[in-house]
């Protein structure tokens, strides 16, 4: 086996695009799960929301990327008016469910043939990055060092991808220490509490579902413009409970948490793909085919996701003191 | 100071014929809630039938019954916690029926639940903070800015401690709440909602749970809010705890009022005796683990 | 008890070893659709070497030949509808005066399920080719009438054991759709016959049994499932005081464990079992349905029917709707509320493991149909009011109904976006579902 292939694969992974999306995701996720106690079940869709928002603006209708941002921002918003009116009053599966069909629909409704003229059905859409990369002020070549070798459009996304990660990072930490998130954590402990003392609780579950996927809609087009398409099936239920896995890897309701999460989900999920299939390329590994070891990979993911939500909800690095309380 | 005060003279009440004799619906002086025709059906059970119930500002009134009499559930009625059917209500003049709970706190009303709702994971200063009223950082984009809301977080830090060290728990400001025992919890909600800066204290069951020691401690506290100028509405279910401290006692029974005047005079009434005595001798007299339901 | 969980374990692993076994080639699961064609004579003879087309909007997109059991595959681009046709001109001589029923026929491919498409030869044919939609609308109702208590009588098997599960302990189980793909893969690999090897010390070659037994004993091992679902995770976390909120999250990591465990040992391709794939339908007045989905409602019905019976009859249906009302007045009344959740995990997943064989038998198998399937029982629980068994009967019916019907309007690969956003609505408009009360709030 090549250790080499190996670590390389995980050192690119440790900064790759998609480390980049499932934090973004995750970092919505926080601000609804970690900070609010929302259960937001379909993050994908606000990320859908914003790849084909983006995509379809400007592939399909030709118009500027500017204008493809703020569709995605604007749909972004529509569907948590949407999917909250009715459910941020009631119980908190009332919400879980709801947004995941609403995610399911969007999903569904994207790859179908249908609507294949507006979505390109199952295959996507295409051919909306040039605007993006026509502004890339670096010049053609590779740059980097080490394992991290990159194409100048490549470094660009990720330059783009990482810089919207930390302003989100910046808000969020700006927004969660005022007087703002505390009204936050009062909903998330004990919403009636919060009721009790004259917060307008509605509204700002209201505020944080569509600031958070308003960020789940950034991960949505930093993931399109960096693979070039947008794909129905990358923006299924999946999506959403790998960023779950993603927060409680890096711990709920701290601010870089989805960061250091997302991290360690992609490089962990990069060296079991590249170890495993090079024990089934060496022969070590008989009972097992390459194809198999990437469902391995997500066999794990999902025990982790049990794992982590039983025996460390706060997460491997959360607070040990309220970990302590949790224990109770 | 706050003992000197008797029970069976209640302070700021000229006595007039009706406050003496009291019976359901008895007029006040100067009433600070007014409630008219309230009604809550649950499917076919009627849990709160009231047809009219003042309460007289600045004094301490309690609200006792027995399980099921629909004290806890007039409550939330009256906090804008569920919906009634029917039936209009006024607080200090203005009608509240319909006004959602939070805006019914900025109005000056605060409650408290029977069962405590501390913020397990906030400190104990931010549970406190949180109950601070017109926070200008409370607002999504100027909560980015720090120094907008800085110097008013400094004020209610200030009132907070002030808050926390008369109900002891100024050692705990930085602990998590959840870590607090039982006892500690009652005074935390109750000096949290202070927080809210409230003309009337709405406490459901605030003796409930709490060990003898602290509740000599709980029941100067209440009268410290009753002096202060605050009124006070509280459900109790121990007769004795009402005796000693309330000025005016209201009976309820099958989500009616039955009976209500001075303690002394609503505890020998017969109706209450049958009634709540009658529903409740065999069981313990504080504390309620039927009303616990989900 | 100890010993018991280890042998479950045992036997579940032995049963996903051998389908490790037994699969074949793996396709991606989104790597377009199929359709399964059968030609045989009335008398359920296969005809071979007959061709036969498939159309999508009047072009032609795929042939096959026939092979010697009667069947043909085609490849289809997506899930749509699409039109198969039999070319009565390659009919082999023997055949010759016997025409097909009914020719082209139009049929609809759902996303990750083969659909099948029967050919059944009679003498004189049937005069002049008719397709099942040109019957007008009202024979169109009626055929989708039927197909919709159809598919609302299957997954109500699954609603109404996500409901007791729901009711007794409060947790939303995401793992519900898993239950379901356990059944059918275990049915699947029992119907087949495929090399089995102990540790490499014992190898031979199981035999397929019919699936008349192989359904039978897959619904005990389903039980098992489901009794060990509860033993092994769900009573300990009950134990621990694991939050609603938290418990509901774990089931999603199981969930995404099992479908990947299941497409792991049998592939991401649709399976399909190997009796009764390929019957072709019979008339019952104006519509069409082949006898094994009729006997699948009526199975069904039965079952159902007996179930509630039992909620309501037995010492254990009781002991079920107390806890189900209010757990702890069930304790402090003497009831073993553990051993009363324990049961309905066990047949909730039996209820579930039914579903899945006979959707299985239906449309076809694969390691993601009880997760396709989950957001629409969540659909019909919701509509009936969370956690009471009778009204996820309703709402599955309500929802099964209004997928077929809602084809009159909607293109057919939309059909459950329709149903999902009627569970939106639902909880706009009546969370507490159509059949539930209000209940006291605080």
């Amino acid at each position: 086996m090549d250790w080499s292939t190996v670590l390389t694969n995980a050192a690119t992974s440790l900064v790759g695009l998609q480390t980049i999306v499932y934090a973004l995701a995750a970092v919505g996720l926080n601000l609804h799960f970690g900070y609010t106690g929302l259960l937001n079940f379909g993050q994908a869709a606000f990320a859908a929301v914003g790849a084909y928002g983006l995509a379809i603006v400007v592939a399909s209708a030709g118009l500027p990327l500017p204008v493809g941002l703020a569709a995605g921002l604007a749909g972004s918003v529509v569907l948590s008016v949407l999917l909250g009116l009715p459910t941020l009053r009631l119980r908190a599966d009332y919400l879980a469910i709801a947004t995941i069909a609403a995610a399911e629909i969007l999903r569904i409704s994207a790859r179908s043939s249908t609507l294949r003229e507006f979505t390109g059905g199952a295959s996507g859409i295409n051919g909306f990055t040039e605007p993006f990369h026509d502004l890339n002020p670096l010049p053609p070549g590779t740059y980097g060092f080490g394992p991290w070798r990159y194409h100048e459009r490549d470094l660009w996304v990720l330059l783009v991808g990482w810089t919207v990660l930390a302003v989100c990072c910046l808000v969020v930490w700006l927004l969660v220490r005022s007087p703002w998130g505390r009204v936050l954590r009062g909903i998330r402990e004990d919403e009636d509490a919060a009721r009790g003392l004259g917060k307008n609780v509605y509204a700002y579950k209201m505020q944080a579902l569509a600031i958070g996927g308003v960020i789940g809609t950034l991960a949505g087009f930093v993931y399109a413009l960096g693979q070039g398409s947008v794909q129905p099936d990358l923006y299924g239920t999946e999506l959403t409970f790998f960023a779950y896995t993603v927060l409680l890897l890096g711990g709920v309701a701290r601010v870089l948490g989805p960061v250091v999460g997302a991290a360690i989900f992609w490089v962990v999920l990069s060296l079991t793909d590249t170890v495993l299939r090079g024990a089934v390329d060496e022969g070590w590994l008989t009972f097992m085919s390459t194809t198999q070891v990437g469902q391995v990979r997500f066999m794990l993911v999902g025990l982790a996701l049990m794992f982590l939500m039983i025996f460390r909800p706060q997460g491997i690095f959360g607070d040990p003191r309220q970990i302590a309380l949790d224990a109770r | 100071m706050t003992h000197d005060r008797s029970p069976s003279t209640p302070a700021d009440r000229p006595p007039g014929p009706e406050t003496l004799r009291g019976g359901p619906g008895a007029a006040k002086p100067d009433p600070i809630l007014v409630v008219d025709g309230l009604q809550r059906r649950f499917g076919g059970l009627v849990a709160v039938d009231v047809d009219h119930l003042e309460v007289q500002r600045g004094s301490i009134t309690a609200l006792i019954g027995p399980n099921g009499a629909g004290k806890t559930t007039l409550f939330n009625l009256l906090t804008g916690f569920d919906r009634a059917d029917h039936g209009t209500w006024t607080f200090d003049g203005r009608p509240v029926h319909g006004v959602p709970a939070h805006r019914l706190v900025r109005s000056g009303m605060v409650r408290t639940f029977q069962l405590t709702k501390v913020l397990s994971r906030m400190t104990v200063l931010e549970n406190m903070r949180l109950g601070a009223p017109e926070q200008r950082g409370e607002g999504l984009l100027r909560a980015l800015v720090r120094p907008l809301w800085a110097r008013q977080e400094a004020e209610i830090t200030a009132r907070a401690e002030a808050l926390l060290t008369r109900f002891a728990l100024g050692r705990m400001r930085d602990e998590y709440a959840g870590s607090l025992s039982g006892g500690q919890r009652k005074l935390l909600e109750m000096a949290r909602a202070l927080m809210t800066s409230p003309r009337m204290v709405m406490l459901d069951e605030p003796m409930a749970g709490v060990n003898p020691a602290l509740t000599q401690t709980l029941l100067d506290h209440v009268r410290t809010l009753r002096d202060e100028g605050m009124t006070v509405l509280f459900v109790e279910h121990d007769m004795d705890m009402v005796r000693d401290i309330s000025d005016w006692v209201v009976v309820m029974a099958q989500g009616r009022v039955i009976a209500e005047g001075p303690p002394a005079v609503v505890m020998s009434d017969p109706a209450v005796v049958d009634a709540y005595l009658g529903a409740h001798h065999d069981a313990p007299l504080t504390g309620s683990l039927q009303e616990d339901r989900p | 008890m100890r010993v018991c969980v280890r042998w479950g374990v045992c036997l579940l692993l032995a049963t996903l070893g051998c389908l490790g076994g037994a699969s074949g080639a793996r396709a991606a699961p989104d790597a377009g659709e199929l359709i399964r064609v059968r030609v045989s004579t009335a008398t359920g003879d296969p005809v071979p070497g007959a061709t036969v087309e498939v159309e999508r909007d009047g072009t032609r997109i795929g042939t096959g030949t026939t092979r010697p059991d009667g069947s043909a595959e085609l490849d289809v681009p997506s899930a749509g509808a699409y039109q198969v046709l039999l070319d009565v001109d390659t009919l082999p001589p023997a055949s010759a005066g016997f025409r097909p029923r009914m020719n082209p026929i139009r049929t609809t491919v759902d996303e990750g399920n083969a659909r099948t498409v029967a050919f059944r030869l009679e003498a004189g044919g049937a005069g002049p080719e008719r397709s099942a939609d040109e019957g007008g609308s009202t024979v169109r109702v009626a055929q989708l009438t039927l197909q919709g208590l159809r598919f609302g009588l299957l997954i109500a098997l699954a609603a109404v054991g996500l409901s007791l599960v729901f009711g007794t302990t409060g947790l939303t189980n995401f793992a519900h759709g898993e239950l379901v793909t356990f059944g059918a893969l275990v049915a699947y690999y029992l119907s087949i016959p495929a090399a089995v090897s102990l540790l490499g010390v014992v190898s031979f070659t199981k035999p397929g049994l019919p699936l008349l037994v192989a359904a039978p004993v897959t619904l005990l091992l389903s039980c098992g499932f489901g009794w060990l679902n509860d033993a092994v995770l769900w009573s300990r976390l009950r134990r621990r005081g694991t939050g609603l909120v938290a418990m509901m999250i774990v089931s999603i990591g199981l969930a995404i464990f099992l479908r990947y465990t299941f497409l792991y040992f049998a592939g991401g391709e649709t399976l399909s079992y190997p009796d009764y794939a390929t019957q072709a339908g019979i008339g019952l007045g104006p519509v069409m349905m082949r006898p094994v989905d009729l006997v699948s409602m009526g199975l069904a019905v039965t079952v159902l029917v007996g179930g509630g019976l039992a909620l309501i009859r037995t010492r254990l249906g009781t002991a079920t709707r107390a806890v189900a009302d209010n757990p702890a007045l069930a304790a402090a009344s003497g009831i073993d509320v553990d051993r009363v959740i324990r049961s309905v995990w066990t047949g909730a997943a039996g209820l579930a493991a039914l579903s899945g064989i006979l959707l299985g038998m239906g449309q076809g198998l694969n390691f993601q149909m009880g997760f396709q399937i989950l957001l629409l029982v969540f659909a019909a629980v919701t509509l009936g009011g969370l956690g009471t068994a009778f009204g996820a009967l309703v709402g599955s019916l309500v929802v099964g109904l209004f997928i077929e019907l809602s084809t009159l309007v909607v293109p057919t690969e939309l059909k459950n976006v329709g149903a999902l956003a009627v569970l939106i609505v639902i909880l706009l408009v009546r969370p507490q579902g159509v059949l539930g009360r209000a209940g006291r709030i605080g």
